[in-house]
């Protein structure tokens, strides 16, 4: 790629990007790991090894490793190589992004201790309890200290797309995180303490962050992510500056108000099931703006897909994100959601953007990325860049097929009456129905991990500088 | 730094503007966002507003919008718990009304019991008596024809409605003593009852002891589980010679039950289901395998006992369970019992 652009070296920041990639890759394999094993736990319930190792203490290991370790590593690994990059200025604070990494990896090895040894909040995805809560404050004040010091640092007159996304991110983080987690500790020495709202208050400030965990950690985080990755590797213009900005804006304006939408036929009173529900609709578009701008980049370059697998891997992440947000929506309307919701159907919603969004959009970008950082021309072995594509594709279809037919088929179950008026079908035979699925997704599961280990393996080779294979 | 007007540039693939910015190579087309997009995000925001105004959305000063119908879902649960109600109703006043007999007599309230009855076993009793009924350790299997406290409809229902050992007023209770643990047999004597429990069923293996075993039995156990250990159904106490085993038959088990003894609990459902509910699962329970004709008691399973004709309304025999330190009482009790019956 031929810049105009004749800056000075402004002596980036790779240190603790490189970091950040190696946490990155540790942590999906981690989280990866513990999700087929809980997948594995539902299946044969045997294998729920008491106390530590049961599936209600490892389940959110899972979901905090994908999430936030995996997740939240690459966020900040990109983070901080396309602000700097895009800014062309070296990353703001001296050692602070330094301190950033470590102490984000005291936070999850924290929570996860604190799972496994059953400290917890119990609230989805905000289970660490209040000294772990505390901690990542700080963490995050730094993080957003760093961000926004070297925007300010800048030498370019415009700050670019990506960066509002990552911006929107942490900001929006911060105040979900500080939102959600007012509490108070039974003792100073204890890790036990109550929610300060009680009730369904308590629910709806909990779904408020939960929702917009998906919406800004892992939806604006990994546009940011998407806005930098997917043109850098096609080497073409993003589509449409106006679709990002009316995107951008009403992404973030109308996400922060969906999160009624998971308390549908609760507490909560009607009125704000009703907000919840339309604000997800009015969401469907804002989302698949970014879909929108992330495929039609490649138009005049539609070869690449082709000819590329890290392009490839970019661009059904998009799909999958494209998909996932069709079904929210459709999932938020309170008829559909009598029947998928607190079934498998969510679960398997959930995944196809995780697993299909999340995943393939970080391993596109870590495919671009990490050659970079090692200073190496390309990866190892695009070959098994492509195998690993596939596996994982492989995986997800499996995973998703088998949450929709077992979630649709558990709501129906549930919801089953005979022509006498009564249910037709006990909990637990809806569970034996669940088995066969339940089986077919640990298989999905175990592929898309497999898919991961191909990546470790083509990554312990470049870095290693061996000679690339094609 | 740059001045734009000089990088504004035709994209040479596109022929589309771009927006003359650059950073780190990328560029931005200057293209609109899609008609398509727009036209689409736009009907969202209309449906929604309509949305809002038929059903309850905004939150105002005083509460908040009630939407145009009234709509709530509290209401709409009540009509759809109504339907399902509706499609009962049609049997429920007949069923109602009609004697065991009558319901197993009439086609349509028997299928209606049936129904009725699988529902409710399945979310209620199949916890701990298993999906099929089949029981598990220290819950009966409710298949065979073996019953501890009698297996006609009425009995069933009984126990179901009131429950035993379960603190109600009407419950099913008898004790047995903990030979064992409050010291009335020595382990040696409960080593010799168990073998020759395990006999009565053709399972023992040491014939030497049978002679000492018989009669401890006999002085200690017949009370309740009869002569020949066949049981007695006034005190929920188990046949002991039909090879069926609640429990567990293997030597270490039974010396354990006589050690420690048994005393299993059927919660009360009267609270919990209603009465036509309780009829409808004492129908499906009965018809699941094991399902007696009439009430039987105790005295009508010895083949030998030889009289007809007892009081088959007979209230079991009460004993309240904290009477397991004065255990010779309660057996003398149980025997006296007994003989009342016999006379």
């Amino acid at each position: 790629m031929t810049s105009e652009v004749t800056h000075t070296n402004p002596n980036y920041n790779y240190d603790v990007v490189r970091l950040f990639t190696l946490a990155t890759i540790f942590w999906g394999v981690v989280g990866f790991a513990a999700g087929v094993f809980i997948a594995l736990q539902m299946a044969f319930p045997e294998l729920n090894i008491e106390p530590y190792l049961n599936f209600g203490r490892l389940r959110p290991v899972h979901t905090s490793a994908v999430i936030f370790a995996f997740g939240g590593n690459a966020l900040f690994a990109t983070s901080y190589y396309v602000v700097q990059r895009t800014c062309h200025a070296r990353l703001w604070g001296g050692n602070l992004p330094l301190f950033t990494f470590f102490g984000y990896q005291l936070v999850i090895v924290m929570a996860a201790l604190g799972y496994v040894l059953g400290v917890t909040q119990g609230k989805e995805y905000a289970e660490p309890e209040w000294y772990v809560d505390l901690w990542l404050t700080i963490v995050w004040v730094a993080y957003l200290a760093v961000y926004m010091g070297t925007l300010i640092t800048r030498k370019e007159k415009h700050i670019y797309v990506a960066n509002w996304f990552y911006l929107s991110f942490i900001i929006t983080v911060a105040v979900l995180h500080l939102g959600n987690n007012i509490s108070i500790p039974v003792d100073l020495l204890g890790a036990k303490s109550y929610s300060a709202p009680a009730g369904v208050q308590s629910a709806m400030i909990q779904w408020w962050y939960g929702h917009n965990a998906v919406g800004f950690f892992l939806t604006a985080g990994f546009l940011g992510m998407m806005y930098y990755f997917i043109p850098k590797r096609a080497e073409r213009p993003v589509y449409s500056y106006r679709l990002s900005i009316l995107h951008f804006w009403s992404l973030i304006f109308i996400y922060i108000w969906a999160g009624p939408h998971h308390l549908h036929y609760t507490a909560l009173p009607d009125w704000a099931q009703t907000l919840g529900m339309t604000f997800s609709i009015i969401l469907w578009m804002p989302s698949w703006g970014g879909m929108i701008n992330g495929m039609m980049t490649l138009s005049g370059a539609w070869n690449k897909l082709r000819e590329d697998p890290v392009i490839r891997f970019m661009i059904i992440g998009v799909a999958f994100y494209g998909m996932s947000t069709f079904e929210g929506p459709l999932m938020s309307i309170k008829a559909v959601n009598s029947l998928s919701h607190y079934t498998d159907w969510t679960i398997g919603h959930v995944h196809s953007g995780a697993l299909g969004w999340v995943g393939f959009i970080t391993f596109g970008a870590l495919y671009y990325l990490v050659p970079k950082l090692w200073g190496r021309e390309e990866v190892y072995s695009l070959k098994l860049v492509n195998l690993h594509l596939w596996v994982a594709t492989l995986g997800i279809v499996l995973y998703i097929a088998a949450m929709w037919v077992s979630g649709i088929m558990q709501g129906l179950m549930w919801r089953s009456y005979d022509e006498m008026g009564f249910l037709q079908y006990s909990f637990v035979e809806s569970v034996m129905a669940m088995h066969p699925f339940y089986v077919i997704r640990a298989l999905g599961g175990v592929l898309y991990l497999s898919g991961a280990l191909i990546m470790v393996y083509n990554f312990w080779r470049t870095i290693r500088g061996d000679a690339r294979v094609n | 730094m740059s001045d734009e007007q000089r990088k504004k540039e035709i994209d040479e693939v596109t022929g589309v503007e771009t927006t003359g910015h650059e950073w780190d190579g990328l560029k931005e087309l200057n293209n609109p966002a899609p008609r398509w997009w727009l036209w689409v995000f736009y009907i969202c925001i209309i449906w929604s507003i309509g949305y809002w105004v038929v059903y309850p959305s905004w939150p105002t000063l005083s509460g908040n919008t009630a939407g145009r119908f009234g709509w709530s879902s509290a209401q709409k649960l009540k009509e759809e718990q109504a339907k399902i109600a509706d499609r009962q109703k049609v049997y429920l006043d007949r069923f109602e009304k009609a004697s065991f007999d009558e319901i197993m007599n009439d086609e349509e309230l028997y299928a209606f019991a049936m129904a009725g009855g699988a529902a409710a076993f399945k979310d209620n009793c199949a916890t701990c008596h298993g999906s099929g009924g089949s029981g598990a350790k220290g819950y009966p299997n409710l298949n065979d024809d073996d019953w501890l406290w009698g297996g006609s409809i009425e009995d069933i229902y009984q126990t179901i409605m009131y429950g035993i050992r379960s603190g109600h007023d009407e419950e099913r209770v008898s004790a047995m003593p903990a030979f064992g643990k409050d010291e009335l047999l020595t382990r040696d004597e409960i080593a010799a009852v168990t073998n020759y429990v395990m006999s009565l069923s053709g399972e023992a293996e040491d014939e030497a002891g049978l002679g000492q075993g018989r009669t401890i039995f006999q002085d200690n156990c017949a009370s309740c589980h009869g002569e020949n250990g066949q049981g007695g159904r006034d005190f929920g106490a188990p046949n002991l010679s039909d090879d069926i085993w609640l429990y567990g038959g293997d030597r270490e088990t039974i010396y354990e039950t006589v050690y420690n003894a048994r005393a299993g609990v059927m919660p009360t459902w009267e609270a919990r289901l209603d009465n036509n509910t309780i009829r409808q699962l004492a129908v499906y329970v009965h018809q699941l395998g094991g399902g007696e004709e009439e009430t039987v008691n105790v005295e009508q399973q010895q083949p030998d006992a030889g009289t007809d004709g007892v009081d088959t309304n007979a209230e079991p025999v009460e004993q309240p369970v904290d009477a397991i330190p004065g255990a010779a009482d309660v057996i003398d009790a149980v025997n006296d019992s007994i003989q009342e019956t016999q006379e």
